[in-house]
């Protein structure tokens, strides 16, 4: 056990600060959240940015530590969030870093590290959501192509994406995890018809994407042919493991902010409130150091998460959803009604974290029968 | 030496805590726990060898006796304690081992009792100590020291007037503190004091969370109903999985808090050790169904001493209003 840091990575953590305290001011003002191709701008010139300082590739060939570090400091100082990069540098960056060849490597990640690519991900289908390894697009093999057809759905980036991680199957008579294969298919191909999904929260977050005959050359399968479901699994294994490392502490963040405000409009005087957030700090600093945790038993583990992200995972999107609760009652009525408050958008955006990445009930299938060892059944 | 950020016990904590985890395997078995139950006089004898073994002494400096290790160590062994419900005040003897003579090595037994804390001015095994140590003032509670400073007095077993209390606990004897002489002052660090034994009442209810996940999942794996194993049933494992959550949760806090030794952290740990002891017993109960209710069955001792920790040193209202106090802090700083 040890939380402490080496004199080399304190001295990262302070050339950092100082390096965001004099870039996070020369950044262009935040894009409206409807504006897709504005928002993709600006997410990936801060990626650039952080690129051409040294730091565009802490999310996952640095040390866990200076990933922590990073993570933490950039949030802290209000720096942006990964944003429309989030599927390269979280989801495809990673599996191919892990599972790609070189060629594969030297062709792909570059480009998502300088800020050049956004990429989308098309695992999802009307028919196959928490069951996944449902799913019914097809790629039949033509010379060195394959020839592509189906239809994803709740494809997070896909309007502005330049690639796409693609589940296809491509052996249906095999047993249903063992026909599926992984592709990196370029977004610009013929075929590809992308159609807008508005969410509850209001602004279209994701889409569906329709596949008609889309030829996606073989040399862009990742892993062997057949194979995609455990290529998969490592994919989710890094969404679940590292991916909300950065918002929990902005959860952290929120929940000070929450307190300062319930202090100014007299909600504080409320002890049943009061306490809430109190808990709600434990949980969230605790989520804080189980994530660390996780993180750092990857590294030593050769970079991949364990089953352990899904317990973080499962407790995180609850607390998240308690944090915003509880932000509508700082708030009360209007403002907690109120369509155009930024807490109101982040509370409605909250209600996918139990769905997204595997719903809570699969989590807890996963963490029954992996980490409990309890049997296979329904 | 310095590696990544790691909240896994290294080889030799993993090694203490085995050596723990086997002396009161043979010592405090399935078999010893229900004679307990049936008379919880605490067994002297395995008092001495708990001392011997360093379990009080664990923190003292090796020149006057002790084994020299921190706080994470002997968070590692009261998770062990919790698991196996080893009856005693084991964490007055921890704490006040390098200040009462005979309470490292086990040969006295010494009691402490917060009388400052709210309501309870609960003593447990008030009929097995040799000594008590009573703390009073400082955590807001009607101690009648008047000026509510934090002040700790020596006493004879006998020298407090004592109402007396069914405890709820078959294994831990009650009594309740209605008065005492303040005649033997002593100079203790009462702040850190009652820090470290919400920590370490914190890992206790940790390691309490973590054997109820097993006795539910190997209930589930081998109870059969409908033909099948219980453990099968979604409602069933949903119920297994939330409960080893709330333990890697607990988990998390009580470790970091343990390295960081703040109070804050410490505070935040014992809330979440505390739902994680008394929530998965109540878990585990549910799984275990009738036979769960049975006085046979072994489930509501861990409930019930869950309950009891519970009220002892930080938790609910308070400890969530220092938590909420803290945001504000957090935000005057930045």
């Amino acid at each position: 056990m040890d939380l402490t840091y080496t004199p080399e990575e304190e001295a990262f953590r302070a050339r950092l600060r100082e390096w965001l305290a004099k870039a996070l001011p020369e950044l262009p003002a935040r894009p409206d959240p409807l504006d897709w191709p504005g928002r993709r701008a600006y997410d990936l010139g801060w990626q650039r940015r952080l690129y051409d300082a040294g730091y565009g590739s802490l999310h996952w060939d640095a040390s866990p530590t200076r990933r922590l570090i990073f993570l933490e400091e950039t949030e802290l100082a209000g720096a942006p969030y990964v944003g429309a990069n989030f599927v390269g540098l979280l989801h495809a960056g990673p599996t191919i870093a892990a599972e790609g060849t070189d060629e594969q490597r030297a062709r792909w990640l570059p480009p998502i590290l300088r800020g050049e690519a956004v990429w989308c991900q098309g695992f999802s289908e009307p028919d196959a959501g928490s069951d996944l390894a449902s799913l019914r697009t097809r790629a039949v093999r033509d010379g060195d192509h394959y020839v592509i057809t189906g239809q994803k759905t709740w494809t997070s980036h896909a309007e502005i994406a330049d690639w796409c991680e693609l589940l296809v199957r491509t052996d249906p008579a095999a047993p249903r995890h063992r026909g599926i294969s992984w592709l990196a298919m370029p977004m610009d191909a013929p075929g590809i018809t992308v159609r807008p999904l508005r969410t509850l929260a209001g602004p279209a977050e994701f889409a569906e994407v329709f596949l008609d005959e889309v030829r996606v050359p073989v040399a862009n399968r990742v892993g062997a042919e057949h194979d995609g479901w455990r290529v998969t699994m490592v994919t989710l294994s890094f969404e679940r493991g590292t991916a909300f490392v950065g918002e929990v502490v902005a959860c952290r963040r929120t929940l000070g902010r929450l307190a300062r405000t319930a202090r100014a409009n007299g909600r504080w005087d409320d002890p049943v409130l009061r306490r809430r957030l109190g808990r709600l700090n434990a949980e969230f600093t605790a989520l804080w150091r189980l994530i660390q945790g996780n993180v750092g038993a990857a590294g030593a583990a050769g970079g991949v998460p364990g089953a352990g992200g899904s317990v973080f995972k499962l407790r995180y999107s609850q607390a998240r959803q308690e944090l915003y609760d509880a932000a509508a009652e700082v708030l009360g009525a209007p403002g907690a009604l109120d369509a155009d408050q930024e807490w109101t958008a982040a509370r409605l955006s909250s209600l996918s974290y139990t769905i997204a990445a595997g719903t809570s009930q699969i989590q807890r299938d996963i963490i029954a029968e992996r980490i409990l060892g309890l049997p296979k059944g329904r | 030496m310095s590696g990544p950020v790691d909240l896994r016990p290294t080889a030799d904590q993993r090694a203490l805590q085995a050596s723990a985890r086997d002396l009161l395997a043979r010592r405090f078995g399935r078999e010893r726990l229900r004679a307990a139950v049936d008379d919880p006089a605490l067994d002297r004898a395995l008092w001495r060898e708990l001392g011997t073994a360093g379990f009080f002494a664990l923190r003292l400096p090796e020149a006057d006796g002790g084994v020299g290790l921190g706080l994470p160590d002997a968070v590692l062994v009261f998770e062990e304690a919790g698991r196996a419900l080893l009856p005693g005040p084991l964490v007055a003897g921890h704490l006040l081992a390098g200040t009462v003579p005979g309470a490292a090595t086990g040969e006295r037994v010494v009691g402490l009792c917060d009388v400052g804390a709210d309501g309870a001015r609960l003593w447990e095994h008030p009929g097995d100590c040799d000594e008590l140590i009573l703390v009073e003032g400082g955590s807001g509670g009607e101690d009648g020291s008047g000026d509510g400073i934090p002040r700790a007095y020596w006493n004879a077993p006998d020298w407090p007037v004592l109402e007396s209390v069914r405890s709820i606990d078959p294994l831990t004897p009650l009594a309740r503190v209605a008065s005492y002489p303040r005649r033997m002052p002593r100079a203790l660090d009462i702040t850190r004091l009652r820090r470290e034994a919400a920590l370490l009442t914190a890992a206790l209810q940790l390691g309490s969370a973590a054997r109820t996940v097993e006795m539910a999942v190997e209930h589930a794996g081998r109870r059969e109903q409908f033909g099948v194993r219980i453990g099968a049933f979604q409602a069933v494992k949903h119920l297994c999985a939330e409960m080893l959550i709330r333990v890697e949760i607990a988990r998390s806090a009580v470790y970091a808090a343990s390295l960081t030794g703040q109070s804050l952290p410490v505070i935040g740990a014992k809330i979440l050790a505390d739902e994680a002891a008394v929530r998965n017993a109540r878990d585990c109960l549910q799984v275990h169904g009738g036979i769960g209710f049975t006085w046979e069955a072994d489930v509501h001792l861990h409930l019930k001493r869950a309950w009891l920790r519970l009220e002892q040193w930080q938790s609910g209202a308070k400890a969530e209003e220092a938590l909420a106090e803290a945001l504000l802090a957090d935000d005057a700083a930045g």
